[in-house]
């Protein structure tokens, strides 16, 4: 059952691509696999960064590299210049190993935590890495949503870019989420990182490759039909978004639904270009 | 952009538990600030504790949220009538036609802070009890909410250290003006825990007396706590008169560094600026400006700059920080609710701690409460990250006649 009623269509059209996830490193070998072709498990690859200066490229931790590669690779994919797009940043949470090294530290008698942890710590740590490696001044927003964070970040991005004289028509969605150490991994378990990458456009362009429009719904989320795919779709918050992705490489017109909570989903309808 | 009324709001600090508490600490010039009693932390330092949230029980149906940030929302939701308010507006659109857009900036992270001193000393493993989805995650205080007032539209949190629930406002209009949902409930969340505490101390930002925002001797932050929260709506029918509406929002990114400003302000001022032309307002149309004020030398340095480059040194300014302290993931709510008092009583709060403005700033910083006819006010917050947002609020007598009628 759809329920949206938006006055205005939340329509946009898909510029560049970027996938890291297991078994899909990088969106041309990843659409091959979810357009049929063979699955090979493996973990994650997250490419070296080649952004940022030599001081802050020491101080980043495995969610921000990631998230950077993501936007990057998006942003490359489409011909986008970083530096002038806006961004949706999307997380389910924050960097969980830096997290772990200051809850012990704060356990242990002396509790002198250090200050580059702490500025890493706060939740909008890669958008503000990416500010400082791309320049990019524009508005940046920060989501998250749990296991639903993949499908609000696009419902952000696209209800941005139907706000008119909000984004210049045209932003990168960068969504990425990598597993947490022990305990924590115990608590909130992953199976390993993965990071989707969109830039969306509000109109047709040389690099669109598909066009997406959204609807709220309580349909249940689609899953893989390959026990391989959806254990990636299942094993971290950000693959929630895989079916997606699957639909894009399968090309042709199909209809998606992800998770945003347990009682609403987001319908995404894909019509390849 | 079109005009977004804020039918209701309420906000709870150490200056006081719902609005006319904080009225009264506001007009009296009482500061909730004082010396650090915080756990069993060991700093000198000054901070705005909310003694009442120890007391707060959480209904058994959702204990699984027990944690200080939930505890201090749900005193938030309980001021003001403001549940019943989120009720009646889930009564008249439908439950998934509200949305809940909530700003935090640590969640209830001090639950996972006291689990690590209870691990078990053979295989590391926190506490059974430890519930890290209803507690220590970001969007644990969006589930809870959207709980306690039984919503099922698009909810979300947005966690972008200080400017989190100023950017709340700018994600709840967007939709409403896409008529994705007819109503938001805003706000932010943010409670007292070691990681900011010990965290500001390692910057060497944490001041060891009450915050002198903007004073020639300020040395540094007081940390707070606070839930404040607004009902945004679009209201077909027009607000009513008195009533206050979210007429700009700005974003911007500093590009510059993780946890220092750009030192003029330029993030600042495109935040600023992107609010007034959304606003359709020029300048010197703002009355008065609750800045972010945070009380580090160069936090206050590179705001003033961006705020004289801007408005010059004419328009009234002051930081609300010395009554409630920084209140982090939710000072840009506190503060939009605190503007919208102002609007509402035509008294521009002074700045509790300052004693002698630093000169070198240049802009007009109210020491003092003053009155004075308010129309539109406009809110700084700005965070770690280089993440910056403006709001401004306004009189919906300020707005032209068309506008009044032209709401989303």
């Amino acid at each position: 059952m759809s329920e949206a009623r938006t006055d205005v269509p939340l329509t946009a059209w898909i510029d560049g691509v970027a996938l890291f996830a297991p078994g899909l490193a990088g969106w041309p070998a990843g659409r091959h696999v979810l357009s049929g072709g063979s699955f090979v498990a493996a973990p994650t690859e997250i490419p070296k960064l080649a952004v940022l200066p030599p001081a802050e490229r020491r101080r980043v931790g495995t969610v921000v590299r990631l998230a950077l590669a993501t936007g990057l690779a998006a942003c490359e994919s489409a011909s986008a210049d970083p530096a002038e797009l806006p961004s949706v940043f999307a997380s389910s949470g924050g960097d969980g190993s830096n997290c772990h090294a200051i809850c012990e530290t704060l356990a242990s008698r002396d509790r002198l935590i250090s200050p580059i942890r702490f500025h890493n710590s706060v939740n909008n740590a890669a958008s503000g890495y990416w500010g400082i490696a791309t320049g990019a001044m524009a508005p940046s927003a920060i989501v998250s949503a749990f296991d639903g964070s993949f499908a609000a970040g696009l419902l952000e991005a696209l209800v941005q870019l139907a706000t008119p004289a909000e984004t210049a028509g045209r932003l990168v969605l960068v969504a990425y989420d990598v597993p947490y150490p022990q305990p924590l991994q115990a608590t909130r378990p992953m199976d390993d990182a993965c990071g989707i990458g969109l830039v969306l456009h509000d109109r047709e362009a040389a690099h669109s490759v598909a066009r997406i429009t959204l609807d709220t719904t309580t349909e249940a989320p689609t899953t893989m039909d390959d026990p391989r795919l959806e254990a990636v779709r299942t094993g971290n918050p950000i693959a929630r978004g895989l079916p997606l992705l699957a639909a894009l490489a399968a090309g042709g017109s199909r209809r998606v639904v992800l998770p945003i909570h347990e009682q609403l989903g987001l319908a995404v309808t894909v019509a390849a270009r | 952009m079109k005009p977004v009324p804020l039918t209701h709001f309420t906000a709870t600090s150490c200056i006081g538990n719902g609005l006319a508490a904080t009225r009264a600490a506001l007009l009296a010039g009482a500061s909730g600030l004082r010396p650090c009693d915080f756990d069993d932390a060991e700093l000198s330092t000054w901070i705005g504790r909310v003694a009442a949230v120890d007391a707060v029980e959480l209904p058994p149906a959702l204990s699984r949220f027990d944690c200080r940030n939930n505890r201090l929302a749900l005193l938030g939701l309980q001021q003001d009538g403001f549940a019943a308010a989120v009720r009646a507006a889930a009564d008249r659109y439908g439950p998934s036609r509200v949305a809940v857009i909530l700003g935090t900036s640590t969640s209830g992270i001090l639950t996972t802070e006291l689990a690590y001193r209870r691990r078990d000393p053979a295989s590391g493993a926190l506490p059974t009890a430890f519930d890290y989805r209803g507690t220590h995650n970001v969007n644990s205080v969006v589930e809870f909410v959207r709980a306690v007032c039984d919503l099922s539209g698009p909810a979300l949190a947005v966690s972008s250290a200080c400017s989190s629930s100023a950017k709340v406002f700018a994600t709840a209009a967007r939709m409403i003006a896409a008529g994705l949902v007819d109503a938001a409930v805003v706000g932010g969340v943010d409670s007292l825990c070691l990681t900011t505490l010990y965290g500001f101390n390692s910057l060497e930002l944490l001041s060891t007396e009450p915050c002198r925002p903007f004073d020639v001797a300020r040395r540094g932050i007081s940390i707070g706590e606070a839930a404040a929260f607004g009902l945004l709506q679009r209201l077909p029918e027009g607000p009513a008169d008195g009533s206050v509406v979210l007429t700009g929002y700005g974003e911007s990114s500093d590009a510059h560094h993780m946890s220092a400003p750009h030192p003029e302000g330029l993030g600042a001022r495109l935040a600023m600026s992107a609010a007034l032309a959304r606003a359709g307002l020029a300048a010197a149309q703002i009355d008065y400006i609750n800045l972010h004020g945070t009380a580090t030398p160069s936090n206050d340095a590179a705001e003033g700059a961006a705020v004289r480059e801007l408005f010059g040194d004419r328009t009234p300014a002051s930081s609300t920080k010395g009554y409630t302290g920084h209140t982090l993931g939710a000072a840009g709510a506190l503060e939009a609710v605190i503007s919208a008092i102002a609007l509402q009583q035509d008294l521009m709060p002074g700045s509790a701690g300052t004693g002698a403005v630093d000169p070198s700033i240049g802009i007009d910083v109210l020491i003092e409460g003053r009155g004075r006819p308010l129309h539109h006010v406009l809110t700084n917050s700005f965070g770690f990250g280089g993440t910056n947002a403006s709001l401004i609020l306004s009189k919906v007598e300020a707005l032209p006649l068309g506008a009044r009628r032209a709401m989303p």
